[in-house]
C-alpha cells in the first residue's frame, strides 16, 4: 500500500516538474542545429501585459527589441505577469535565474529588496530592475528609471492651457519612483503655464487599487477639476470616471487613448527599447551590471503621443512642442525634490 | 485648511462619496450577516465578489445588457455559494480555511477568464445615475442620496428588508435558531442543512452582485484583483455591525465616509502624510472591533460544523 503510494507520489512529482517546465513556454534550446544561441530574457511584471500602463510598456519594448534583433532566433523572452505579490515575484525571479537566462528583469521598484537577496547567488546571470538608479553596488545588477517628470511637465502645460475651471487633479499611487517624478513634473508644467492654477494631488497608497483611483477621480471632479492625470496600472478606474463625467485625461507610461477616445488628450509613452538594447549589448560584451540608465524625451525613451481623435487646439499643441524642445535642449529645467 | 474641509460643498462631497462607496460593502455584508447568523463563516466573499465583478462586466460587454450582467453575477455567486455550502455543510470542512480556498479560486479564475476572454483593459457604459424626481433637487440630501445609480438604491433598500426577514419572519427565526443552537433547532424538525444551504447561497448571490456594483456600477471596468480586499473588510464589518442589518449599514457607511474623508483631506491639502490618510478607515475598523467584540456576542454556533448526534 505505502509502496504504491510512494510510486504514485513520485510519478505525480515528476509530472508536476515536467508540466511546470513546459508551462513557461520557454522552447527547449535546440543545441544541435542553432550555431548561435539566442539571447534569453525573463521578465517579472507586477500587472498584466495589457494593463495600458507600466507592465505593457515593458512587454511592448521586449517585442520591439526582439523584432529589431531579428526574431526568435536572435532573442527569446518569457514573462510572468500579474506578480503584484512580491513573494510570488521573488520566487519567479529566483526560478528564472536558476534556469540560466542571460538577463532577468524585475520590472517594479517593489522587487528591489528581493533582487538584492537573489542576485549574489547567481553571479553569472545579469539582473535588471526599475524604476530606480540603485544597482546595490553589485556587478551583475543594472538599474533603469524613467525621467517621467519630462512628459509630466508637457502634460501639465497642456492641462493648464485646456482647463477652464483652473483646477487640475492628480491621482498618484505611492509617492516613489517614476510616479513621484511624474507628479512633480506635471505640477511644474502646469504652474509654469498658469501660475494661478490649482493642482490637487491625492495618493491612493496602492498601484493596483482601481476602486480607490476611481473614487479619487470622483473627489477631484467634485472639487472642481476639469482635467485629470494619474499614474500606475490602477488609473483605468479613474479614466472610467473621467469618461463618464466628461473631463479631460492625460496619460502616462502607455497609450491610454483607446480607453476613452473622446477625453484622452495625450500620453507620455515609455519606450524601454533604449534601455534594453544597451543592456543586451553590454551583456554580450561581458558587462553584467553595475550601471543605471534613464529614458527621457531626448533619447527617445519617452514619447508624447497625442490622441488623434481628440481635437487639440493648434496653440496648445505648439505650447507642448515648445516644452518638449525646451526640455530636450536644457532651457527648461525641472526641479525635483529629494 | 480645516475650515476648507468643513465647508458645505466638501461635506456634501464626503457624504455623497461615502454613500456611493458603501454600496459594495452593503451587498456583501448583508449576505455575510445571514450566513453568520446561521452559523457559517464565509471568508470567500472576496473571491465571490471578484467572479461576480468579472461576469457582470463580461456579460455586459458581450450582450450590451446591464441587467443580464447583474443576473450573471448573481448566478455565478449562487454557484460559488452552492460549492461553499457543500464543503461546509456536507463535508463539514473547517470554514476559515475553506473560505480562503474559495477566495483564491475566485481571484485566480476571474483573472484567468479576463485574460482569455477579454484580454485588455476595456471600459463599458455602466448603470447611469438616476435622478429621483423632486427629491434629487433637495439641498444637501439631493446630491447625497437621490442622484445615485440603481444598484446603490437597491443596496440601501435591502437593509430594512434584511432586518424584516431576520427578525419578523419564520425563516429569520429558523436562521437565528440554527446559528445559536443547531441541536435544538434540529430536534424541533428544522433542517439545519437546508437553512445553511439557503443562507450561504443567498450570501453568494449578494456577494456576486456586490462585485457587479463595482464593475458595472461604480467603476465601469474590470481589472484583476479589483476588489483589493473589500470582501475581507466586509467580513470584518459584520462583526463591527454586531450581526445586525442596521449595524452593518452603520459600519459600511462609517468605513466609507472615513475613506471619502481622507481623500478630501488630501485634495484640500490638509498636511497629513498620504500613507497615514489611506490607513484611516482601516485603523478605525480595528478600533471599533476592539470595542464591540467585548460587548456583543457572536452567534453561538458560528464557524462550527453541525453533526447530528446518534
Amino acid at each position: 500500500m505505502s509502496k504504491k503510494l510512494y510510486v504514485l507520489l513520485s510519478v505525480l512529482l515528476v509530472a508536476a516538474f515536467v508540466l511546470a517546465a513546459c508551462g513557461k513556454a520557454a522552447p527547449a534550446p535546440s543545441k544541435t542545429e542553432a550555431p548561435k544561441k539566442p539571447f534569453r530574457i525573463a521578465v517579472v511584471l507586477p500587472s498584466s501585459i495589457n494593463d495600458l500602463a507600466f507592465s505593457q510598456s515593458m512587454y511592448q519594448a521586449l517585442l520591439a527589441v526582439q523584432k529589431k534583433m531579428g526574431g526568435k532566433d536572435a532573442m527569446q523572452f518569457v514573462y510572468s505577469d500579474g506578480m503584484y505579490k512580491v513573494d510570488d515575484a521573488a520566487a519567479a525571479i529566483r526560478d528564472y535565474a536558476s534556469q540560466g537566462y542571460d538577463l532577468v528583469i524585475a520590472h517594479g521598484s517593489q522587487y528591489g529588496s528581493s533582487l538584492q537577496e537573489i542576485a549574489p547567488d547567481f553571479p553569472k546571470t545579469s539582473f535588471a530592475w526599475g524604476t530606480t538608479v540603485d544597482t546595490f553596488g553589485m556587478p551583475n545588477v543594472f538599474a533603469y528609471e524613467a525621467a517621467s517628470e519630462e512628459g509630466g511637465y508637457v502634460n501639465g502645460v497642456m492641462a493648464a492651457k485646456l482647463s477652464k475651471s483652473g483646477v487640475l487633479g492628480v491621482i498618484g499611487p505611492i509617492e516613489t519612483g517614476d510616479a513621484s517624478r511624474y507628479v512633480q513634473g506635471f505640477i511644474a508644467g502646469a504652474k509654469a503655464t498658469n501660475p494661478n492654477i490649482k493642482v490637487n494631488v491625492t495618493w491612493t497608497g496602492s498601484f493596483s487599487d482601481v476602486s480607490a483611483a476611481a473614487e479619487a477621480a470622483n473627489t477631484h471632479i467634485s472639487a472642481g477639476a476639469d482635467a485629470l492625470t494619474g499614474t500606475a496600472q490602477m488609473v483605468v478606474g479613474a479614466i472610467g470616471v473621467a469618461k463618464e463625467k466628461n473631463v479631460l485625461w492625460f496619460g502616462t507610461q502607455a497609450d491610454q487613448s483607446s480607453l476613452a477616445p473622446n477625453i484622452v488628450v495625450a500620453n507620455q509613452v515609455y519606450h524601454w527599447e533604449v534601455v534594453l538594447t544597451k543592456m543586451i549589448d553590454l551583456i554580450q560584451h561581458g558587462t553584467l551590471g553595475g550601471q543605471s540608465f534613464t529614458i527621457n524625451l531626448k533619447n527617445g525613451g519617452e514619447v508624447i503621443e497625442y490622441n488623434p481623435q481628440y481635437n487639440l487646439p493648434p496653440e496648445v499643441k505648439k505650447a507642448a512642442e515648445d516644452a518638449i524642445k525646451g526640455i530636450e535642449d536644457g532651457s527648461i529645467k525641472i526641479e525635483l525634490k529629494k | 485648511m480645516l475650515a476648507k474641509l468643513l465647508s458645505a460643498s466638501v461635506l456634501i462631497g464626503i457624504l455623497a462619496s461615502g454613500v456611493r462607496l458603501a454600496t459594495p460593502y452593503l451587498y456583501a455584508t448583508i449576505g455575510e450577516t445571514f450566513g453568520q447568523r446561521s452559523g457559517v463563516l464565509n471568508l470567500g466573499v472576496e473571491g465571490q465578489m471578484l467572479l461576480g465583478a468579472f461576469f457582470a462586466f463580461y456579460v455586459t460587454l458581450v450582450t450590451g445588457s446591464l441587467w443580464l450582467g447583474v443576473l450573471a453575477a448573481a448566478v455565478v455567486g449562487a454557484l460559488m455559494g452552492l460549492a461553499m455550502a457543500f464543503v461546509t455543510v456536507n463535508l463539514q470542512a473547517e470554514q476559515g480555511i475553506s473560505g480562503i480556498g474559495f477566495y483564491l479560486f475566485g481571484l485566480g479564475l476571474s483573472d484567468l477568464l479576463f485574460q482569455k476572454l477579454v484580454g485588455t483593459v476595456k471600459t463599458i457604459q455602466g448603470f447611469p445615475p438616476i435622478y429621483i424626481p423632486v427629491l434629487s433637487g433637495l439641498p444637501v440630501l439631493g446630491p447625497v442620496l437621490f442622484q445615485q445609480n440603481i444598484l446603490v438604491y437597491v443596496a440601501y433598500a435591502l437593509v430594512p428588508l434584511a432586518w424584516f426577514v431576520l427578525n419578523k419572519t419564520t425563516l429569520g427565526l429558523k436562521i437565528r435558531s440554527v446559528g445559536e443552537n443547531p441541536q435544538a433547532a434540529d430536534s424541533l424538525g428544522i433542517s439545519v442543512a437546508a437553512v445553511r444551504y439557503y443562507t450561504i447561497i443567498q450570501g453568494g448571490v449578494l456577494s456576486g452582485i456586490a462585485g457587479a456594483s463595482l464593475s458595472i456600477g461604480l467603476l465601469n471596468v474590470f481589472q484583476q484583483n479589483m476588489t483589493s480586499g473589500m470582501g475581507f473588510i466586509a467580513v470584518a464589518l459584520v462583526y463591527f455591525g454586531a450581526w445586525r442589518p442596521l449595524g452593518v449599514l452603520g459600519g459600511s457607511l462609517l468605513f466609507s465616509m472615513v475613506n471619502a474623508l481622507q481623500l478630501w483631506m488630501q485634495v484640500v491639502g490638509v498636511p497629513i502624510p498620504p500613507d497615514l490618510a489611506v490607513m484611516m478607515p482601516y485603523v478605525l475598523t480595528i478600533l471599533v472591533l476592539m470595542v464591540t467584540v467585548s460587548k456583543v456576542r457572536a452567534p453561538s454556533a458560528l464557524a462550527k460544523p453541525f453533526e447530528r448526534e446518534g
